[in-house]
């Protein structure tokens, strides 16, 4: 724990960034940190319970714009950090990244390259949960579907806390502040919220990194995350992995294969 | 008059191959179902997928999205964009619990006037077999449809 903060101060120091983002001690977990003044590194910590995702803070114009940021990041943190540099929404020159190495060691990484290489090496955290409700939904009928869908869903109140959550949303106009024409209805109502739903998670398919803070994020515990889950799965299934020749939306095979268009 | 379930079909087709080849139907004076309403876009890669649903939305039993073949894109790529976002588009549905079977994807060139008729009149077919879509239309009009909901929703508590 030492070594973040003699990491975060000697980068906050030598002026390699001018603001850090990391993790604090919180009431009932760590909670994010926005260091800009060395001595305030003293209070940052970072261990395997700072398992959140920080990445979301480096879209934030109003908090990173024209800033050199440094970042401590757990592995979902960093596999975004690789899929935003994808999307050209990050700058090498402008990121300093502090992640944890195989051993325990925290290491600095800066280029895009050394991200997805590290991220790469970290075992990916697995959460059966998921997986059993995905299989179990799965195995519902089309109306009973339908009918937890729709139960779950009409509890959303749209405070589009899921939105904010996520390190890919990071549009500065999204398609639900968009009036002319209004395509999904400012209200909260069951239909508008499954549109909403389904417009979030196609808009996410193939640059979701699986963090699941949709899902943590959501104050009513609506099980959004397994919407993007599924549909990460389905993109892993029909496509590959995604990300090896550009976004899977904007890019196609020929020899793609369906079985549902006569 | 009949009392028989006519659905209503909202066609999504391409300016390209489809909807000339819908044309070539009415020239060619192939008869088929008159449920269907086309659509006509510049291109099935246009078709937004919120396109769809407002479709059901506003009250259509069924969808058809058509357009060129693959390789036969006007705007040589559009079709293999849609197809990607189809196929995950239509799983989606279905994880949700949205009836698939009610949307139909098809390949209609300019020259397949007599296809265009046979995939209208198999989709009529088959949504008159499925009946009225009512478990989207009372969700999207559930407040007029449904009068307990409606006075639950419109409870005033005074605690």
């Amino acid at each position: 724990m030492n070594d973040i903060i003699s990491q975060a101060r000697s980068l906050l120091e030598n002026k390699t960034v001018d603001i850090f983002i990391g993790y604090e001690k919180g009431t009932r977990g760590p909670r994010p940190a926005f260091i800009s003044k060395s001595e305030d590194a003293d209070k940052l910590i970072f261990d395997e319970s700072c398992s959140g995702n920080l990445a979301v803070y480096l879209t934030r114009k109003d908090l990173t714009e024209g800033k050199k940021v440094g970042i401590s990041a757990s592995y979902y943190a960093l596999k975004n950090l690789a899929l935003l540099f994808d999307e050209c929404q990050l700058k090498e020159e402008n990121l300093r990244v502090i992640a944890f190495s195989g051993n325990g060691d925290l290491k600095l990484l800066q280029s895009a390259e050394e991200i997805k290489q590290h991220v790469e090496g970290m075992p990916a955290p697995v959460n059966p949960a998921v997986e059993e409700q995905i299989r179990k939904i799965e195995a519902m009928t089309l109306s009973e579907r339908w009918a937890f869908w729709t139960e779950e869903l009409s509890r959303c109140f749209k405070c589009y806390a899921c939105r904010w959550a996520c390190p890919m949303c990071y549009c500065t106009k999204c398609i639900v502040e968009v009036n002319r024409p209004q395509w999904v209805q400012p209200w909260a109502g069951t239909l508008t919220n499954i549109e909403w739903q389904i417009n979030r998670v196609m808009h996410m398919a193939g640059r979701c990194s699986e963090c699941g803070a949709c899902g943590a994020a959501c104050p009513l515990g609506i099980p959004i995350y397994l919407l993007n889950k599924r549909m990460a799965d389905q993109v892993k299934e029909n496509f590959g992995k995604p990300g090896e020749e550009g976004n899977v939306l904007s890019t196609f095979k020929p020899d793609d294969k369906e079985n549902f268009i006569v | 008059m009949s009392n028989e379930f006519e659905p209503k079909v909202l066609a999504f087709v391409c300016n390209w191959c489809t909807y000339t080849g819908a044309d070539l139907t009415g020239t060619s004076r192939i008869k088929y179902a008159s449920n269907v309403k086309i659509l006509r876009l510049p291109c099935t890669g246009r078709i937004d997928f919120l396109l769809i649903l407002k479709a059901f939305a506003t009250g259509m039993d069924g969808v058809i999205v058509s357009g060129c073949h693959p390789n036969d894109c006007h705007y040589t790529s559009g079709n293999f964009h849609a197809r990607r976002r189809w196929i995950l588009f239509r799983s989606l549905l279905d994880f949700l619990g949205i009836d698939t079977r009610r949307i139909r994807f098809s390949w209609v060139s300019a020259a397949e006037g007599a296809k265009w008729a046979e995939v209208v009149n198999e989709t009529v077919a088959h949504l008159r077999e499925l009946g009225p879509y009512t478990e989207y239309h009372k969700v999207a009009d559930f407040l007029s449809e449904n009068p307990t909901k409606e006075k639950k929703e419109t409870e005033v508590l005074h605690e």
